[in-house]
């Protein structure tokens, strides 16, 4: 809870998100900071070609193959100490699959995870273990990732006696100082885990990932499960965590707004495949892949006049199977710029600048300067082709998005706009 | 969306007058009060959003307005006028002739809330027989044409489709179309599109906003999301612990909020139409336990600008202006002040 320490060297968590503090559009220099800031951090993590097929079985007692899933497909990334990446991407798109891959929670169909320098993805169980200390993981569900019935002491030292770290009374200490850190109070030690309420309990899902001083958490959906008002709260910490901690997090979520709040860097994940990469912000401001743009088109605005200005891309269909996943691109029979190439080819991962990849043969968003400027992420995008930094005042109707304390210090002023009731 | 958004004629009967409502279940630590007094109208035509947290009673209020509770150990009081006649009043069978002709609803698991051992063509005839007196026929020709007016593609086929041969999204389209079945006055959507992806939801909402302009029909949305009732409410009512501590158009809700409860969760969203803020406006603690409610205001443990009058009664839910209803002490001179800071603390951070 001590935000003062934000300068602290994982400074890729702080840079990006105090260059869009609400002081205005002030800097549009150090907005582009964040590709450069995550450079600071040594290689951490990086994941080549990773593909993990399920398979579908058939028969009663010669069980045959007969189809496979294509959850994970020739995924490669790469992961920076101190940053957090975002993945996102619609239930099925096999995000948590490939969150369990890095993990090693899964073995991989092909591809590796090189890991502080060590290929991950060949290691036996007993050659993981010194792995598990160092990337640790929390999951969605806050009710069924803890056992019911050991009580909170014993969940968070068991990581503790297993990897053998100190006696009794140190295990003891470090439990307490866990649950401290995460914002629990240490009398809390002898409850079960039914004593505590959702996000309480998403809290020591979080101590127990800490318990063995990781350097990687990889958090899948670690706040969808909880109310609104909680949920700021877990991202909260998450944050100041990592602040305190020098942690790097890979963070699983499909609620853009919360992915965007804590992420460095997003990666998009649709039916397999990533299709797009950039940095935070900047895949909000100026998404390439067609698949980005209709996904954050569909998040709801919580303003009613700009929700009702916008004009919404709604995607038709659903999410195609991942047993035979569509020719080319597989966003194709979905996409409204989709062409004959598109069903033919796929569409390699291409560099658009600044560390912004995306796989699509009809990239959206070129003309616009790469350099974030207060733009709406679905606003008309052809009309803010000026590539030198937007002033602020200029900021046409169409930028939907206006500096915070202009947009709320008018709305302050207390008078309802004309169309009252009476 | 033109039309009767934000105002609309709140003239002459409401359809659904909903009159200090208390629901209270008895259990073995105690009474567990629910719903504590709430009172709600729907106007014809009009979408109403609940927005709340879980356990702050929106869901058991409109559960009760259907009388769909019948665990023994529940007691009703206050009064649901839908036309005129008080609901609460009314035996079984009349009940019966209300839903699905007067109000629907719908339910967040569009998994769980479709029989897996009918056909969906079969589980929508069945309801439009048991209010209409149609041939078997007739009524699975409706059946198909709700369906291909919900947006299933291929209605004819999919209508001798099983539930699980259905995606989500698509399941509850066939919620909707089941719901819409018998031309209702008022559709009850509880949390609609909690269960489903954004693009889907995306997808829902559009035929929600269909329905109510098409048919007219009435809706009260419930959800924990502030995005979707800006989207599709007109007016919106906020609860808390079972009460209702705001209640205005969807405006008054977002550009002149009053509680220091919506303040908190319009803070606490993080959001794609701003600059990002540093730190998310958190609401501290959490929700009380409907048990042991205190004395005075519910949300004084987690408010930041508590004072002893909170402790020591409850607030009502008083006139703001028009009819923008706010439970809270604080005087609105005091509320226009405290509001910025506490949706966006961090704007304290830059004056420093």
């Amino acid at each position: 809870m001590t935000p003062a320490e934000g300068s602290i060297p994982p400074a890729a968590s702080s840079a990006p998100s105090t260059a869009s503090a609400p002081s205005t559009a002030s800097a549009p220099s150090t907005a582009s900071a964040p590709s450069t800031s995550n450079g600071d951090g040594e290689l951490l993590l990086r994941a080549e070609h990773v593909t993990k097929y399920f398979p579908i079985r058939s028969g009663v007692l010669l069980q045959r193959e007969v189809a496979r899933v294509h959850a994970v497909d020739d995924v490669s990334l790469e992961l920076r100490a101190g940053e957090t990446l975002g993945l996102v991407g619609e239930s099925g798109c096999g995000k948590s699959t490939l969150a369990r891959c890095l993990a090693r929670l899964y073995p991989l169909t092909s591809g590796s995870v090189v890991f502080e320098g060590q290929d991950i993805s060949t290691l036996s169980r007993r050659e993981l273990r010194p792995v598990r200390r160092e990337l640790q993981m929390v999951f969605q569900d806050p009710y069924a990732s803890l056992n019911p019935r050991k009580r909170v002491g014993e969940i968070l030292s068991d990581p503790l006696r297993i990897h053998r770290r100190g006696n009794r009374d140190q295990i003891k200490r470090r439990v307490r100082e866990l649950l401290e850190l995460v914002g629990l109070s240490p009398e809390h030690i002898n409850r079960y885990p039914h004593e505590f309420s959702g996000g309480q309990r998403q809290r020591i899902g979080v101590a127990r990932a800490l318990a063995l001083h990781p350097r990687l958490i990889i958090a899948d959906e670690p706040v969808s499960a909880l109310d609104v008002s909680i949920r700021a709260q877990v991202i909260n910490l998450l944050d100041d965590l990592q602040d305190e901690l020098h942690l790097t997090y890979i963070f699983i979520a499909h609620d853009l707004g919360v992915v965007r709040h804590v992420s460095d860097r997003i990666a998009v994940m649709y039916l397999g495949k990533i299709v797009e990469v950039s940095p935070a912000e900047e895949l909000y401001q100026r998404p390439i892949h067609p698949y980005t743009e209709a996904l954050l088109s569909a998040v709801p605005i919580p303003d009613p006049d700009l929700s009702d200005r916008r004009t919404q891309i709604v995607l038709e269909g659903d999410v195609p199977s991942p047993i035979v996943p569509p020719s080319g691109c597989r966003f194709h029979p979905r996409c409204r710029y989709a062409t004959k190439i598109c069903a033919q080819q796929e569409p390699p991962l291409a560099e658009y600048g600044g560390g912004h990849l995306a796989a699509c043969h009809h990239p959206l968003n070129l003309g616009l300067p790469a350099v974030p400027t207060a733009a709406a992420p679905t606003a008309a995008a052809p009309t803010a082709a000026a590539p030198t930094a937007a002033a602020p005042t200029a900021a046409a109707p169409a930028a939907a998005v206006e500096p915070l304390p202009h947009a709320t210090g008018e709305a302050a002023g207390g008078e309802v706009p004309a169309e009252e009731p009476q | 969306m033109t039309g009767p958004r934000d105002g609309g004629a709140m003239t002459g009967e409401p359809l659904l007058d909903v009159r200090d409502l208390k629901v209270s279940f008895r259990t073995e630590d105690g009474l567990v009060k629910a719903v504590d007094g709430v009172s709600l109208t729907l106007f014809e035509g009009e979408t109403l959003g609940i927005v709340g947290e879980s356990g702050s009673g929106k869901s058991v209020t409109m559960m009760s307005v259907m009388r769909l509770i019948s665990d023994p150990n529940a007691r009703f009081e206050g009064e649901v006028l839908y036309k005129g006649h008080d609901l609460m009043t009314l035996n079984p069978d009349q009940m019966r002739s209300i839903r699905g002709t007067g109000i629907s609803m719908i339910f967040q698991d569009p998994m769980t809330s479709l029989n897996p051992v009918y056909r969906v063509g079969s589980q929508i005839a069945e309801q439009i027989r048991a209010h209409d007196h149609v041939s078997k026929q007739a009524a699975r020709d409706r059946a198909i044409e709700l369906l291909a007016a919900v947006g299933i593609p291929q209605a004819a086929e999919r209508v001798d489709n099983y539930p699980h041969e259905f995606s989500g999204g698509m399941r509850q389209r066939v919620m909707i179309a089941m719901a819409v079945s018998c031309n209702p006055d008022i559709l009850i959507a509880d949390e609609p599109t909690t269960a489903l992806d954004v693009t889907i939801q995306a997808q829902i909402l559009k035929l929600l906003r269909k329905l109510r302009n098409d048919f007219g029909t009435a809706v009260v949305l419930i959800t924990h999301d502030m995005g979707v009732v800006a989207d599709l409410a007109d007016r919106i009512a906020v609860m808390y612990a079972g009460r209702i501590v705001e209640q205005g158009t969807r405006r008054e809700v977002f550009y002149d909020a009053q509680h220091p409860y919506t303040w908190g969760l319009l803070g606490s969203i993080a959001r794609l139409d701003r600059p990002k803020p540093r730190r998310l406006a958190a609401i501290p603690g959490q929700p009380p336990s409907l048990l042991r409610l205190a004395r005075g205001c519910a949300f004084a443990d987690r408010c930041a600008h508590r004072f002893d009058l909170c402790d020591e009664q409850p607030p009502l839910l008083d006139r703001v202006g028009g009819n923008h209803l706010d439970a809270c002490h604080l005087e609105p001179k005091q509320k226009k002040e405290l509001r910025e800071t506490t949706i966006h603390p961090e704007l304290i951070g830059n004056a420093e």
